[in-house]
């Protein structure tokens, strides 16, 4: 077996006990990389080819020769009969949202191209002290502003595994691809409303946004920062849990990671779901989004076979033993995009005014008289369009005028949504989920260049994923099934704050119970 | 329905923003504005009680669970050479910016 068709798991087991060298698992995921990933993404890329149509485009930088001495750091200290750390010799791809010291950081934006951070996120630090082989930076949306990751500066974007005339999601969509094509066993991405669990599901991977709070943001070029959580992307919950327990936990550079005790979330695997309450819920196979014409809400039913994919997922749990609960009222979650639209843009706006070609990053290259005109070249031509109408937005909505009608009523509407967990979630309440069962995206991944430049559209892709970011609490998004267009479906699982040990355990439950079906069977076109 | 962002305001917070936007590039950005603000209207529809909290943070931070400040205590920088060495224009281990347009205030 090619060591890249082993799990992250399997990998440092085998490179602990001396039986896989971290160089020959590193050797095979660059064979991979080279087969399938083609051009890494590039400033003013040209016309694309055919040939790029056909991969997947996942890096932006890939940082071999740091891999190489990291996987020979690993392998002298196995043959030295050293500890090595749980994720010993395992391929690891970062999104390039977080900085990597000595290595260009750029959120796909011009404005960062030539940025390489002087210092390295706190996430990434623990994963590669944990022994996992850093192969380099994948690609994203222009500063994660996007689901389908079309918008990066850098081209050609990366493309679905599965179909490479399809988007992989997004944001974090390098992350996902990169795992979904063999081309490394873990990834670290970033979820602000559903950035790792929507590409998880397009991708048909294992994607975590953690409690907000459980994982550092030291290193995370910010965004929303009341939202934005750095998660696990792996291939099966096994790996996720593994590479979770390697990054979670209090840091002293960030004051909003929390003190909270990080478990051995391998303990919590194999303990199975007989008498966990799991909860569906009507809110959660609809859509509501307002027409673009005429701006009247218009409710949609999902499509058949997520539904089915999601209540399939019920009846497997079901029959290992969890009560199901059905009809859980989540009455505010048509409401998670629109209050979305309001306080991510705010902190957006807010993050972006720091980038003004003084400090670092891009300056422009025209003339300019002063100051002020330096601004607004650089800005005008560092930043792509989607930021700029974000920061557009935040402005907007910010305004001393406009606050109160949209941004405090924004996040008043965000205590809604937090009720709404709480009243599923509450020991003493009617329903004492353990975790809520949903689909994790409407559809399964659409057609490059379709909703792109449609930013109302492409937010909605979000909708049954941004509410755990509203309110903090955890998300797994796992592959659910395939649909007709042989495409991966993703359901999602939902847990009280801090509560991913319950996410693993029943996320691995379903594994498990469903690893001999049908639609298991079906691999990415880029893996056949 | 007339926009809610009309090219006026629109320009008003260009220049607050300090961007600079060819006329497509305008149009477009504006449209996707004035679209987005249609999804925003619906939390007008949303039933907000007198005593419905503005959450800040969806997970609610207590003593036991909040790392708290560092202690404010002037560090070394380990390599103060790499982070000017990021700036576009350094001089003598200044960073350089240009004239700083001056108005006069009342």
């Amino acid at each position: 077996m090619a060591p890249m068709a082993l799990t992250a798991f399997e990998t440092a087991q085998k490179v602990k006990a001396g039986e896989l060298s971290a160089m020959e698992v590193l050797e095979s995921a660059l064979e991979r990389i080279a087969a399938v990933d083609g051009q890494p993404g590039t400033l003013d890329y040209g016309d694309l080819t055919d040939e790029d149509r056909a991969k997947v485009h996942a890096f932006i930088t890939l940082t071999a020769e740091k891999a190489i001495q990291q996987a020979e750091a690993v392998d002298a200290k196995v043959r030295a009969g050293e500890e090595v750390g749980p994720l010993a010799g395992v391929p690891l791809s970062v999104k390039d949202i977080f900085t990597v010291k000595g290595t260009p950081s750029t959120a796909a934006s011009r404005i960062l191209a030539n940025f390489t951070a002087p210092y390295t996120a706190t996430a990434v630090q623990r994963l590669e002290a944990a022994g996992a082989i850093n192969l380099g930076k994948v690609n994203l949306d222009e500063f994660t502003y996007g689901s389908s990751s079309e918008s990066s500066a850098f081209q050609p974007s990366t493309r679905n595994p599965w179909d490479t005339s399809r988007v992989p999601g997004g944001s974090s969509g390098g992350s996902t691809a990169s795992v979904t094509a063999g081309e490394a066993m873990l990834s670290l991405g970033t979820d602000t409303a559903g950035s790792i669990r929507q590409p998880a599901a397009f991708c048909g991977v294992v994607g975590l946004k953690p409690t907000y709070g459980r994982v550092s943001r030291y290193g995370l070029i910010a965004f929303g920062s009341s939202l934005d959580c750095p998660g696990p992307v792996a291939n099966n919950v096994r790996d996720a849990a593994l590479m979770l327990g390697a990054m979670a936990g209090a840091d002293p550079h960030d004051s909003t990671a929390a003190k909270v005790p990080v478990p051995d979330y391998l303990a919590s695997l194999g303990k199975g779901v007989k008498g966990m309450r799991i909860g569906l819920s009507p809110d959660y196979m609809q859509i509501t989004f307002p027409d673009p014409e005429t701006g009247e809400l218009v409710r949609q039913e999902l499509p058949e076979e997520i539904r089915a994919a999601t209540l399939h997922a019920a009846e497997v749990l079901a029959k290992l033993g969890a009560e199901i609960v059905e009809d859980v009222p989540m009455p505010n979650t048509a409401y998670g995009i629109p209050a979305y639209f309001v306080i991510s843009r705010v902190e957006a706006a807010s993050n972006l005014h720091r980038y003004d070609g003084v400090k670092y990053g891009y300056r422009t290259q025209s003339d300019y008289k002063d100051l002020k005109e330096m601004y607004r070249k650089t800005r005008a031509e560092g930043f792509g369009l989607q930021p700029k109408l974000r920061i557009l937005m935040g402005m907007y909505v910010s305004a001393a005028q406009y606050a109160e009608q949209y941004y405090a009523r924004a996040l008043r509407v965000r205590s809604l949504i937090r009720s709404d967990f709480d009243a599923a979630f509450a020991a003493d309440g009617e329903y004492r989920l353990d975790a809520l069962l949903t689909p994790t995206t409407p559809t399964t991944a659409f057609k490059m260049a379709d909703v792109y430049g449609d930013s109302v559209l492409m937010q909605y892709a979000d909708q049954l994923t941004v509410p755990a970011n509203h309110a903090g609490i955890p998300g797994i998004s796992l592959p659910g099934g395939i649909a007709s267009d042989g495409l991966p479906i993703g359901v999602q699982f939902m847990a009280p704050d801090f509560a991913e040990e319950t996410l693993f355990q029943v996320g691995q439950a379903f594994e498990q119970a469903t690893v001999d079906e049908d639609w298991r069977k079906a691999k990415p076109a880029v893996m056949r | 329905m007339s926009d809610e962002i009309n090219p006026e305001l629109f320009e008003h917070l260009v220049n607050l923003a300090a961007f600079a936007f060819d006329p497509e590039e305008a149009e477009y950005l504006r449209r996707e504005l004035n679209n987005q603000l249609k999804a925003v209207h619906q939390l007008e529809n949303v039933p907000l009680a007198e005593d419905v909290p503005l959450a800040s943070h969806g997970v609610t931070y207590t003593a036991e669970t909040r790392t708290g400040l560092r202690a404010d205590e002037w560090e070394p920088c380990e390599n103060p050479d790499d982070i000017l060495s990021q700036a576009p224009q350094v001089e003598n281990r200044y960073i350089i910016v240009p004239d700083i347009p001056h108005t006069k205030l009342d």
